[in-house]
């Protein structure tokens, strides 16, 4: 008999304790084992992936701040670039207003030199040439300047024209009072007689010369009557001279280089 | 010439006796309880986990997903006795390359209480998934009709299993006792290697048709 039934009860009871046993120390605790790494792991992962978005939010969060900074900077630059310029512009402005001052100051007082120049060269100009022509008549002649002077305004007194004379004479007859003879020096008794007497021709035996001084004379002679004058005077020759140092003076000022060939021409 | 390892008794007693069957049992049980206590004694739940528990968990979870495969739906509650099977005639044929050991699944005692134990399990696990009614509806499908077919299937089929693995572990271990006697040499080897790849096929037969049936018992009302 191959089969012995005390053996297969046997069996069939170790069998049972074998399953028993396998179940208390093999499947459970592996198992259990397998369950708890798998739910870790899950849970790893999970953390992980937890980690990851917050991560990514932080990285978007960061570049987020990133563009705003550098938008930031950017707008504070343009703001700072354009206040430059104006503050650029405002400072050119200012500098050319004061350079702009100060030319015309400059220019101002240079004209105003000029001016004061002039006219210091124009009276020392007359003094000079009044002396001088003094001097070189007196010398040559004999005749004082002033009786040269009386002499030539003669001869201008007789050489009007009628239309002049008759306004003169209008002028005269108007208020009646005599002929203003006014020089810058006292003229002499005979330079008095001869213009008194050339008066007279011009203008008739009843008209009566008074003579008095003029200080703004300077060398001339002046017949005033009513308003109406007739005068001679260096004066007219001295504001020719003026006239062409006044253009001398005008070409230094634009090229001295020319100024210094005109001198050296002249 | 013995064909059982039945037949050596080492103590006797009316009914009551042990033999090489019970003892190499005895010893594989404990193999496989002590071997799997040391393992678990210390498991870790931990990433890296200790080589032994490594191997254990291989084996649990090829298992678990063979009886997957086999159309059980939840094989955690069966691994159990499905398990143990498996493991049990795996560890009795690998220890044929021991010389004196004799494996208990080549008694035909050994295979029968194993086939005697599936053809309880079975009606067990389907009443407990369908019902005692509905368990015993099964056996009236298709028809009526098949009922004696359907008995005559249950026990015969619990016959086949005792006999088809009582058949090749023995004949197994015969062919290697023969074969030292004829040829000494080398080729009893060859054949030992043979003997431990049937074994192992056995053992997955074995507990793949013992799932199959299990499975059926449990499913047939469903489908």
């Amino acid at each position: 008999m191959l089969i012995d039934w005390f053996t297969v009860i046997a069996q069939v009871i170790n069998f049972l304790i074998l399953v028993f046993l396998l179940k208390r120390f093999l499947y459970k605790p592996i198992l259990n084992a397998i369950d708890e790494r798998e739910k870790r792991i899950a849970a790893q992962l999970q953390e992980a992936e937890a980690q990851k978005t917050e991560a990514q939010n932080e990285h978007m969060k960061f570049q987020q701040l990133n563009e705003d900074f550098a938008k930031r900077t950017d707008a504070m630059m343009a703001a700072a670039e354009e206040n430059a310029t104006l503050e650029r512009q405002h400072l050119l402005e200012n500098a050319r207003k004061e350079y702009e001052q100060l030319r015309s100051g400059l220019q101002e007082s240079l004209k105003s030199e000029h001016a004061n120049l002039g006219h210091d060269l124009k009276a020392r100009a007359q003094r000079e040439v009044f002396e001088i022509v003094r001097r070189v008549l007196s010398d040559l002649a004999g005749t004082s300047l002033e009786a040269q002077i009386a002499h030539v305004f003669v001869q201008k007194l007789q050489s009007i024209g009628p239309e002049e004379k008759a306004k003169l004479l209008s002028a005269l007859h108007a208020n009646g009072r005599p002929v203003m003879v006014r020089s810058a020096f006292d003229l002499d008794a005979g330079a008095q007689t001869e213009l008194e007497n050339s008066v007279k021709n011009l203008l008739g035996a009843d008209i009566q010369v008074q003579f008095g001084q003029a200080p703004e004379e300077v060398g001339g002679i002046e017949l005033s009557a009513n308003g109406f004058k007739i005068n001679w005077t260096i004066a007219d020759y001295l504001d020719s001279l003026e006239k062409r140092i006044s253009e001398l003076q005008l070409v230094q000022q634009n090229n001295p280089t020319e100024l210094q060939t005109a001198t050296d021409g002249n | 010439m013995r064909l059982s390892p039945d037949e050596v008794i080492f103590w006797q007693n009316g009914f009551f006796k042990l033999n090489a069957t019970i003892v190499w049992t005895w010893v594989l049980m404990l193999i496989l309880v002590l071997g799997s206590r040391l393992v678990t004694r210390r498991l870790s739940s931990a990433v890296h986990i200790p080589r032994w528990q490594n191997i254990l968990e291989i084996i649990v979870l090829g298992i678990l997903q063979q009886l997957k495969e086999v159309g059980l739906k939840h094989p955690e509650k069966h691994i159990g006795f499905l398990g143990t099977l498996f493991l049990f005639i795996a560890i009795a044929s690998l220890c044929t390359i021991f010389p004196i050991y004799e494996p208990p699944t080549g008694s035909l005692s050994t295979t029968a209480a194993l086939a005697i134990s599936v053809f309880i399990a079975s009606p067990m696990f389907g009443i407990r998934e369908q019902g005692f009614v509905g368990y015993l509806k099964t056996y009236l499908e298709p028809t009526p009709l098949m009922l004696p077919f359907n008995l005559i299937g249950e026990v015969s089929r619990t016959l086949a299993m005792a006999i088809r693995l009582f058949g090749n572990m023995m004949s197994g271990t015969m062919i290697l006792a023969i074969l030292l006697a004829i040829t000494p040499l080398i080729f009893p080897i060859v054949m030992s290697l043979l003997g431990l790849l049937t074994g192992m096929v056995q053992a997955y037969i074995f507990s793949i048709i013992s799932t199959v049936y299990i499975a059926a018992a449990m499913q047939s009302s469903e489908g």
